[in-house]
């Protein structure tokens, strides 16, 4: 972030010359053709992506209210998916459950323990190992999600079964830990295995956040006699905390959007339980996997309404992200 | 740390260091809350080792706080906390990655081999063993190639854009939008497509239209990462190649992008490791099949994270260990397409003092 901020100051002083050499100066004033089409071909790159995003938005869009229009139940609220009966019902209101809670779940897993496994890589552990930590966590990054599917369905379903009986067992008068001793393919299930496959992520950024804190803070803190810890509750943390926001962000939209790995995890119905332990329920990404190969043009349009939802929903979750990230660097611009 | 006594505090008033416990003693109380922790589970007949591992967890953090809150005082038994919190959350990570590599190695090569690499699915059952993943392959490496062809151009010319010249409203607007692109989820990048592709203009299941969804997840990637680059190349170049009188164009060709090449391929290789394990928009757009298709923009065509979810759904152990073996070869893919971006962003570095 550095390296940004310290090229991107430079940048005024160069860029009057392409207009200059456009309409200024007149001594000069050839507009080569070479540049012209150069900057046609990457001014219209830059505007295809916009167009893309816009053209997203727009046939989603466009779809989604084909489909709603023909919706006889209430879509926001309606816990049906039946959009080829007649008539039309379906409603995303047991998909947006799903996708809330198991997307809560796993930032509350995830998000301590990312924290936890970046202050460890950047402050406690020794160098070397340290640096053998973040490549390891790098590559799980890029293990794709159909790997944590299977692994999630065919590994971790059967070695929750004993916490689940735990938790059944001292916790089951909630109604929430509740377990008919079933295959633990829940939401509870679908939410630890999202919290393994975006700890990486949220590692990741939070440990370049932790790693951009200013050495003379630490050092200051420490000849205080701050212990290890208050230097990172003083300095560390108050530091990285909108880096660690913005990195959770970015793990939730990818919880949130995550299709293959909870699609073979849970086992879908379509009604909301109280359990998180018993097999139930369903998210926007997953509820479009699992029923898209039986459904009809009817059917297609109605899951294109619902990823509308979802694309909506991941977008505010971005933008906030970002929002956050870009508000930041002016901080600490101001601050540097 | 050559003070260092177990013994409490008063004995040490006359040096000007607080009492510290000596280097060995959270090991010491590492080795009792083991020993604790199974004669506990030992004497109460609990035989998971999950089981006694938390109790040792628990009385390892509760003993060293007890110890140390007497001997050093609150502050140092905080930080003793501290410590083991976050030694815990590193140890507790590592054990699904790990077991998810060991499983995934320990599974795939029970059928992966020569003859699996080379064969289709076509004559063999769901529950049957044999059969391969050739077609597969085939169908990730036309997908990806195909997406990667449309994305890259676009990808490098809108970051050269962000960087060279982008400025003003235009240029923040596409910055901001491909930070979000970022975050779209495949499984919406494969219903635009699907909407856009299928719906509307009417065309049926192909590797093409898996490759365009691919391309929306692939472009953001591309642009962040050759932006990245692209700012890293000192201005003195630029300034020293335009003050020669080279266009604009030509300093971009010919300095800025020869001095980030590897930066900006790194970038691609990764891209294209993200994209190549995407399932969502295949399973919606290129649909899956059985047999060889080499032809990309016409009928269903295989994949391999498709394979897997394929093989997964059949259910049979047969169709389990292709489903191994299968992930077992995308991991690989990934992972060598990983270490060698990284081999070349160390090997091509531009050269600060160049």
């Amino acid at each position: 972030m550095d390296i940004t901020t310290d090229t991107q100051k430079p940048a005024p002083s160069r860029t009057p010359q392409p207009p200059a050499a456009g309409n200024k100066r007149a001594g000069r004033g050839v507009t080569r053709p070479g540049d012209r089409i150069f900057v046609g071909l990457s001014r219209g790159s830059g505007i295809l992506v916009l167009v893309i995003m816009a053209a997203i938005a727009a046939f989603l869009t466009y779809r989604a209210v084909l489909a709603i229009g023909e919706d006889e139940a209430n879509f926001f609220t309606s816990f049906e998916w039946n959009p080829t009966g007649s008539p039309p019902e379906f409603g995303i209101a047991v998909l947006a459950y799903g996708t809330v809670v198991s997307s809560v779940i796993a930032m509350a897993i995830a998000v301590p323990i990312s924290v936890g496994i970046a202050l460890f890589i950047t402050h406690y552990a020794p160098r070397k190992l340290g640096g053998l930590i973040g490549y390891v966590i790098d590559l799980l990054a890029a293990v794709p999600s159909i790997v944590y599917g299977l692994w999630g369905a065919l590994v971790l379903v059967p070695h929750l079964n004993g916490l689940y009986g735990w938790l059944d067992e001292y916790l089951g008068w909630t109604g929430i830990f509740e377990w008919n001793g079933g295959a633990g393919r829940s939401l509870l299930t679908v939410g630890i295995l999202l919290a393994i496959m975006i700890l990486p992520i949220i590692t990741n950024v939070s440990r370049e956040v932790f790693r951009q804190v200013p050495r003379m803070h630490e050092e200051a803190a420490l000849a205080l006699g701050a212990t290890r810890w208050e230097v990172i509750r003083m300095s560390v943390l108050p530091f990285g905390r909108s880096g660690v926001i913005s990195a959770s962000m970015l793990g939730l939209g990818r919880a949130l959007g995550e299709t293959m790995a909870v699609a073979m995890v849970l086992s879908p119905t379509f009604d909301i339980t109280p359990s998180l332990l018993d097999p139930g329920g369903g998210t926007f990404a997953q509820n479009i996997a699992s029923k898209f190969n039986e459904a009809t043009q009817m059917g297609r349009d109605a899951l294109i309404a619902s990823g509308l939802v979802l694309f909506v929903i991941t977008l505010l979750v971005n933008g906030g992200a970002r929002m956050i990230i870009a508000r930041r660097k002016e901080y600490s611009g101001a601050n540097a | 740390m050559s003070n260092a006594t177990l013994t409490p505090a008063p004995k040490n008033r006359s040096s000007l260091r607080a009492a510290t416990l000596p280097k060995w003693f959270p090991w010491a109380v590492a080795a009792g809350s083991v020993l604790l922790g199974l004669g506990i589970s030992a004497a109460a007949g609990l035989n998971s080792s999950i089981q006694w591992a938390l109790i040792a967890a628990v009385l390892f953090v509760a003993g060293s706080y007890g110890i140390s809150a007497r001997v050093e005082g609150g502050r140092q038994a905080k930080d003793r906390v501290a410590t083991s919190m976050v030694w815990v959350a590193f140890l507790l990570a590592l054990i699904p990655l790990l077991s998810l590599i060991w499983e995934t190695v320990k599974q795939g090569v029970k059928v992966l081999d020569g003859y699996f690499l080379t064969h289709s699915m076509g004559v063999v059952g769901d529950s049957e063993p044999g059969g391969g993943i050739y077609h597969a392959i085939l169908g990730t490496l036309e997908q990806v190639g195909l997406a990667t062809l449309f994305s890259v151009p676009v990808g490098v010319l809108t970051a050269i854009y962000l960087v060279e010249y982008g400025r003003g409203r235009l240029a923040k607007a596409v910055t901001f939008f491909v930070d979000v692109m970022t975050g779209i989820p495949s499984i919406v990048a494969g219903l635009f497509v699907l909407s856009l592709w299928v719906l509307i203009l009417d065309m049926g299941p192909s590797g093409v239209a898996g490759s365009f969804a691919l391309c929306i997840l692939m472009i953001p990637v591309v642009v962040r990462s050759t932006e990245e680059m692209l700012k890293l190349v000192p201005n003195e170049l630029r300034e020293a190649s335009l003050a020669l009188g080279v266009p604009k164009w030509r300093t971009i060709l010919k300095v800025v992008l020869p001095t980030s090449i590897g930066g900006i391929v790194t970038g691609v290789m990764l891209a294209v490791a993200r994209i190549t394990g995407e399932t969502a928009p295949v399973l919606l757009l290129v649909w899956g099949t059985d047999f060889i298709n080499a032809n990309p923009f016409q009928d269903p065509q295989e994949s391999l994270p498709m394979y897997i979810y394929l093989q997964y759904g059949a259910g049979s152990d047969a169709a389990y260990d292709r489903a191994w073996a299968a992930a077992l070869t995308l991991i690989a893919f990934i992972m060598i397409l990983n270490l060698a971006a990284r081999g070349i962003a160390r090997w091509k570095a531009p050269k600060t003092g160049r």
